[in-house]
């Protein structure tokens, strides 16, 4: 169990979804099983606490909508990836890290602070082009497609339809 | 604001901002006891609200990003992050 009476069991299932996701979309996991386990128990707790998988190694706000940015895999994996070969936490790393030839790093928050979250949240402004469709973007993983509305599920990373955002 | 004290080697005041989820912050948690030094620590997702908002905001003072873990050293300076080596030289 861990500290907020997440059975074993419950961690080990949701790793092996995490680990199968991860490899059918081409991304590797940490090579340190035990501190993988830790980040996916964190992963079940905020799961539990908030009803959404909000990043173990950041504070979320207990609201869907204000956090979509930081529910796992967070918007901002694939640029740390390319940039520290880890993902903010290091439960996603590159192949160098993952073969050890690399140390995984300590990776700056690349998440905006509250104020300037605000901000954006406030001035949300999308710029809407002459296309005869709209044209949508998946914060996760960039795919992008025209239709009246986004799929219910990314295609591509099986993010959830509200992971997406209007592109043009 | 809800803190627990780990006693050890006085260093100088020293606080640890931390999440309970967080793989770093349990690192760094790891550290400061490996290294036997005395430290308070919090972990701010369990804090009620008015305590959770007291704390982020002490964090921000610090750290503008808020992020975790946070360590603050005698209300002068932080270490955003688990930085072993900043930390070890820190609290020699």
């Amino acid at each position: 169990m861990t500290a907020e009476g997440i059975p074993d069991e419950t961690v080990s299932v949701r790793m092996e979804e995490i680990r199968k996701a991860a490899e059918d979309g081409g991304y590797i996991l940490n090579p340190d099983p035990d501190f993988v386990r830790s980040l996916v128990a964190g992963i079940c707790v905020n799961e539990q606490r908030y009803g959404y998988a909000a990043c173990p190694c950041r504070l979320a706000s207990g609201n869907r909508e204000e956090d979509l940015d930081i529910i796992c895999p967070c918007d901002y994996r694939d640029p740390d990836l390319n940039d520290f070969g880890a993902c903010y936490c290091a439960l996603y790393v590159s192949a160098g890290v993952a073969a050890g030839t690399v140390q995984a790093p300590c990776v700056p928050e690349r998440r905006p602070a509250r104020q300037q979250r605000k901000k954006a949240r406030e001035s949300s402004a999308t710029i809407a082009g002459k296309v005869s469709m709209p044209v949508w973007r998946c914060r996760v993983c960039g795919y992008l497609c025209a239709r009246e509305n986004p799929p219910l599920v990314c295609p591509i990373c099986k993010a959830s339809q509200d992971r997406f955002v209007r592109f043009m | 604001m809800r803190m627990e004290h780990v006693k050890g080697r006085r260093r100088g005041e020293i606080i640890l901002y931390a999440l309970s989820t967080c793989g770093w912050c349990a690192k760094t948690r790891k550290l400061l006891d490996d290294l036997g030094v005395e430290y308070s620590y919090t972990y701010v997702d369990r804090l009620p609200p008015i305590e959770m908002e007291d704390a982020i905001r002490e964090v921000e003072k610090y750290n503008p990003s808020g992020s975790f873990p946070t360590l603050v050293i005698d209300g002068s300076r932080a270490i955003v992050g688990f930085r072993e080596a900043e930390i070890r030289e820190a609290l020699k």
